[in-house]
């Protein structure tokens, strides 16, 4: 039981007579990387918003490191990462300064940040941009930067919201490369994602379709269980039942 | 043994504490940190900031004046003797005149008007003189362009005061028994200077502008770029991030309102009557009552257009119209003086100028200062109850 990171048990989020999140149950392991799959509008973003103590479940149960969502979301803040669809970083502060109020926020000592901060510059090879904005390094670097700054404070577990939309595929398997990195030092992955080629990194993947989850486990039981040779295929067949379109 | 075992423990709890308020305390340093390095950064923003004061200051000081100086004035002379052409050297003396060289007959009169500039006309009868010191009576005739009421009101009060002069001067004590002379004192205002309204109301309007506008931009900016969703999943509480985004537009606020008082008593020669602290806390209250504003609005949108426009509509013009700088408030209908209440410039601005001008102290202020804690209390009650709504 202590290993399990996040457990739901018939999770709902209603908007007046909107079920946007329909009774969804999964556990996420802890170091495992576990796909949020769904086409848009199927309350991903909802779910995820939830599990984040943004928004107060309609019904259901639901733990988040420990925590309850009901309860103890200013907990569940202090123990998880998040980096969101929309970049999230400042443009117009420096790759330093973005890491300090990062770092300072999440009540990181400000030695530890000192140290830190060179870590993670020296790892992404940032060191001749460290003192440039943000807003003038390129795209893959910048959600690099946002994923570290994101798991900076070495939390339990890591929301990444759609992290590599809009880059290329050599970023992006540098990006999954980091993922990994994270996951092997027991950092917990929870990522949604529309890209199909990223789901079959990961080590589990669930698939929402209008608000409820119709498929879950490894890729490869999926496609065993679709008898599909790829996700892509796995996913059409599901995504094409659904009743709602955006 | 275990006495001193619970002091310690007691201890360490105490210390934890402390060490807990002191995380918290450099968490949001931190945060205001980021936010002054916002508007340093943002040049463009920040010119505007500092320039806006000055820039308003110098133009309403002096472009824009109530006052009128010089004013072109044609006198058809038809008695040319002694006593008009004293009157006339003694409108030319005004500072308000200018007595034009132009001689023109009654009947060329209105074509002079028509071809603009001339504001006035006095026409002085043949045998002026005479009559005065005759009969005592004699008449001159004012014609003034009335197109613009206000100026042709003054100009003749001008006149009329220049002539009522003359004749005290010329009248030899004793041949009128009665007379009144009404001696009239402007209080606070001996020169009745336009700047002394004006000033007030150019700090009203820049803390307005600087405190709502840019505040509920900043925040929506955060919205629009996707920042306040990561905010919002820190531990952060959500309204510290409010709170730390206004601070640094209460610090920029101040150094308007310093400005803005340097350059009145330095440049436009205003006095300074009263309390500079109380002045300063009053303009801190209503300082606070602006952010709150701007929070609302910020929490209310979106997109920052919509916040832009709502703080320009929604808060500005009402402050021009409804603060009593530009209009008087008593000339409004019942209606309008009723919606004035509500308009925090308003009373702001009835404060700086008992402050500034007639340095009255907090007894006579207090009314003006509950209107605006009340004001700043109910938005700040709406906020926070809206936002715990979007929150959820």
């Amino acid at each position: 039981m202590g290993d399990k990171v996040i457990t739901t048990e018939g999770l709902t989020k209603k908007f007046g007579d909107f079920t946007a999140v329909d009774n969804i149950t999964f556990d996420v392991e802890k170091g495992e990387i576990f796909g949020f799959l769904g086409a848009n509008g199927a309350g991903k973003t909802t779910a995820m918003r939830m599990l984040c103590g943004l928004s107060i479940p309609s019904g259901g149960k639901a733990t988040v490191a420990g925590y309850d969502v009901y309860r103890q979301t200013e907990k569940i803040k202090e123990n998880i990462g998040y980096m969101s669809q929309k970049f999230s970083l400042y443009e117009d502060l420096t790759v330093i300064e973005n890491i300090n109020f990062f770092g300072g926020i999440y009540k990181i000592p400000s030695n530890l940040i000192k140290k830190k901060s060179d870590e993670v510059i020296e790892k992404l090879g940032l060191q001749p941009h460290a003192k440039k904005l943000v807003g003038s390094i390129p795209l893959g670097w910048k959600q690099k930067l946002a994923f570290s700054v994101a798991i900076l404070h070495e939390p339990g577990l890591v929301f990444l919201d759609e992290p590599t939309g809009g880059v290329d595929p050599v970023a992006r398997r540098q990006f999954w490369d980091l993922i990994y990195e994270a996951a092997e030092r027991g950092i917990t992955v929870f990522i949604t994602t529309h890209y199909m080629d990223e789901a079959e990194y990961c080590d589990r993947i669930s698939i929402m379709v209008d608000g409820r989850i119709d498929a879950l486990g490894s890729p490869t039981a999926l496609k065993k269980q679709f008898s599909s040779d790829n996700m892509d295929e796995v996913f059409y067949r599901l995504a094409r039942g659904a009743k709602r379109t955006e | 043994m275990t006495i001193w075992m619970r002091c310690f423990t007691g201890l360490q709890e105490v210390q934890k504490e402390q060490s807990d308020k002191l995380q918290d305390m450099k968490q949001f340093l931190a945060f205001i940190k980021k936010e002054f390095v916002h508007v340093i950064r943002d040049r463009r923003t920040l010119l505007i900031l500092f320039g806006m004061p000055i820039m308003q200051i110098l133009i309403f000081g002096f472009a824009l004046s109530n006052e009128i100086k010089n004013s072109k004035i044609i006198i058809v002379d038809k008695a040319d003797d002694v006593a008009s052409r004293e009157l006339i050297s003694k409108i030319d003396a005004s500072k308000y005149f200018e007595v034009s060289n132009e001689r023109i007959s009654e009947s060329e009169i209105e074509p002079a008007f028509q071809k603009g500039k001339l504001k006035i006309v006095m026409v002085i009868p043949a045998q002026f003189n005479l009559d005065l010191h005759h009969s005592g009576v004699s008449q001159i005739q004012l014609i003034a362009d009335a197109s613009d009421p206000n100026t042709a009101n003054l100009l003749v009060n001008y006149v009329s005061a220049i002539v009522k002069d003359y004749q005290s001067e010329i009248s030899v004590p004793g041949i009128i028994p009665y007379r009144i002379l009404p001696e009239t004192r402007m209080l606070y205002n001996p020169q009745l200077k336009s700047a002394h309204n004006f000033v007030p109301g150019v700090m009203a309007l820049v803390l307005m502008l600087v405190c709502v506008m840019m505040t509920a931009i900043t925040i929506v900016r955060e919205k629009e770029t996707g920042t306040m969703e990561v905010l919002l999943v820190s531990p952060l509480r959500p309204w510290l991030v409010m709170v730390a985004k206004a601070v640094p537009y209460l610090v920029l606020s101040w150094v308007n309102v310093t400005t803005i008082l340097i350059l009145s008593v330095t440049v436009l020669n205003l006095p300074f009557n009263g309390s500079l602290l109380l002045l300063f806390a009053e303009s801190t209250l209503f300082i606070i009552t602006c952010l709150t504003l701007g929070i609302f609005i910020s929490i209310m949108t979106n997109s920052q257009q919509v916040a832009m426009l709502i703080s320009l509509m929604g808060m500005l013009l009402p402050t021009l119209l409804f603060s009593g700088f530009m209009f008087p408030l008593e000339n409004m209908p019942e209606v309008l003086q009723w919606i004035s209440n509500i308009i925090p410039a308003r009373w702001y601005y009835v404060i700086v100028k008992d402050i500034m001008i007639k340095g009255l102290g907090f007894a006579s202020l207090y009314k003006e200062t509950l209107a605006l804690v009340v004001i700043t209390l109910f938005f700040f009650i709406i906020s926070i109850k809206t936002f715990k709504q979007r929150l959820a």
